[in-house]
């Protein structure tokens, strides 16, 4: 009996395993043939292993950076990066972040299913990487085993229908409809860009970014490969400038030219990202699918939320200026941080580029041309100054190097780490049950809105 | 035959295209088409018969062959239309 216990034990604490009796669950309940079920738990098994795998690359690249940049700058640089810090975080937290995945996507199917907040998040990945940000900060909190998994569960899936929740007005207003919905928890800064795209409008009838000409021919930054690799190289090689060859040759690269050891180290930065998204996307092969297929039967009207992309598509130019002006944002921040003499965010080119196309997008929906610069660029600032506040909440994993990028995580993790430092565990439990008694409530105000 | 869809981290957008794909094949009652996901630095030629891409990626990857671009990624119509276009011409239907 104690052995079949200790077996259970082990078999649970292995998080690849659990993945993939997840995925296991789910193919049978889609009742799919012999051939397609052991194809799918093999490679989320598989998937999950990949993902350590990357992360291993992505750690002895991003350590060295670490050092380099205490040397030359004497402070800590910080680059914000889901994948790289999910994949640190997976070697520790990997088993709550399934299990608070899995439960989390049955919480978000039953908010659902029984409240007017009809959204059913299937941006995977990024549920993925806020189930694994939940699963530190309840652990720091002082969450554990069953409450910890109950606690993120929850959080998680009044994160996944809050977010798009938030959105939607701007959503509506850019596409015309009700259908479809935004899922990427980087939804604080989307919104905060369509309200800033509304103050700036002016009285003049607006210009919308889709009449200017714009020099196209900057789509390879859309390859996220090209893009990690460039901007850190070129991360890689100004701090290696600073910190010198005496120090670099001397500590760190063994007698390699401290140049060419930079560079290659930002490759394998690039690298290491390259490999976890592999294995995020055997990972998610089965599980996403399930999950939509699942919730499709069981709720009504469901509006799907869906990856950042999709509205990309609706002001081509409006996703450039919106990049850049993120961007400067970022830069902008960096500059008040080096003066502040504060953890320093150094802006990375997916999350703005991602965040900041999409904010750009939502400001010119809201204030044409003006409001997607103006609204962009406080998307640039807000996904910069986050991070900083995140970083205590994490516990050890706050002195990683890296951390989540996106707006979403920033927000839901300061506010359940501030819960718990002030008022404990218990805090944390009463605010998810007052935000859920909230959300139960039918406004009739809401609902007059959404019509 | 293989379709690949493809976008910039292969992670959620080509995924979706992937599923909608899948499901407008069994609408049509095609099979033995295999669909998968991909980013675009991964792809290659090999990969597949036929790409589909979103249009602000479609410049990005010319250089896979035979791509079927995609105007609005969310149109479920212009899909279908493009999908049953394409299996017309390879017989499939």
């Amino acid at each position: 009996m104690e052995g079949i216990l200790s077996l259970l034990v082990d078999v649970m604490s292995e998080p690849a395993i659990l993945v993939a009796s997840i995925a296991l669950v789910g193919l049978l309940a889609q009742r799919k043939n012999l051939s397609d079920t052991m194809k799918g738990t093999t490679k989320t098994f598989v998937g999950f292993l990949v993902i350590a795998a990357g992360a291993g690359l992505l750690e002895r690249a991003l350590s060295p950076f670490g050092a380099m940049f205490q040397e030359a700058f004497n402070m800590t640089g910080v680059v914000p990066n889901n994948e790289a810090i999910v994949a640190l975080a997976l070697t520790e937290y990997g088993s709550n972040t399934a299990l608070i995945m899995f439960f989390g996507m049955v919480v978000n199917i039953l908010i659902a299913r029984f409240t007017r907040f009809k959204y059913i998040f299937l941006t995977g990945h990024h549920t993925l990487y806020m189930a694994c940000m939940l699963a530190i900060i309840m652990a720091v909190a002082g969450f554990k085993s069953v409450g910890l998994i109950a606690v993120g569960a929850v959080a998680l899936g009044i994160i996944m229908t809050l977010s798009p929740a938030i959105v939607q007005p701007f959503i509506r207003k850019l596409t015309g409809n009700d259908n479809v919905a935004l899922g990427h928890f980087s939804a604080v800064g989307y919104a905060i860009s369509g309200l800033v795209g509304k103050a700036v409008k002016g009285k003049k009838e607006i210009t919308s970014t889709e009449k200017i000409d714009f020099p196209k021919g900057l789509g390879f930054l859309r390859d996220s490969t090209v893009s990690i690799a460039l901007t850190m190289t070129v991360m890689y090689i100004i701090v290696a400038l600073f910190a010198g060859p005496t120090f670099i040759e001397g500590e760190l690269s063994e007698g390699t030219n401290f140049l060419v050891y930079s560079f290659i180290e930002a490759g394998n930065f690039a690298a290491g990202v390259f490999i976890i998204l592999s294995g995020v996307r055997l990972v998610l092969a089965e599980i996403v699918p399930a999950f939509k297929g699942i919730s499709t039967k069981l709720v009504p009207n469901a509006k799907p939320a869906l990856d950042v992309p999709i509205i990309f598509t609706y002001a081509p130019n409006a996703v450039l200026i919106g990049f850049f002006s993120s961007f400067m944002g970022g830069v902008f921040s960096l500059v008040v941080m080096t003066f502040a003499g504060s953890t320093i965010i150094l802006p990375g080119v997916v999350p703005h580029f991602f965040t900041g196309a999409a904010a750009g997008v939502l400001g010119n929906a809201t204030g044409g041309v003006r409001g997607s610069i103006a609204g962009s660029f406080v998307n640039g600032i807000i996904i910069s100054f986050l991070p900083i506040f995140l970083l205590p909440v994490l516990g050890e994993l706050g002195f990683a190097n890296t951390t989540f990028s996106d707006a979403d995580f920033g927000v839901s993790g300061i506010f359940f780490g501030t819960l718990a430092n002030y008022a404990g565990p218990i805090a944390i439990v009463i605010s998810l049950v007052v935000i859920l008694a909230l959300m139960a409530i039918p406004f009739g105000k809401k609902k007059k809105v959404q019509q | 035959m293989k379709i690949l869809a493809v976008c910039g981290s292969g992670l959620g957008t080509s995924f979706m295209v992937e599923m909608n794909i899948e499901q407008v094949l069994k609408e049509l009652g095609v099979t033995g088409v295999e669909v998968s996901h991909s980013d675009l630095s991964s792809a290659t030629p090999q990969d597949a018969d036929v790409f589909f891409l979103a249009k602000d990626i479609a410049e990005g990857g010319a250089h896979l062959g035979e791509i079927v671009v995609l105007d609005n990624i969310i149109d479920m119509e212009e899909l279908r239309e493009k999908v049953k276009q394409l299996a017309e011409e390879k017989n499939l239907i």
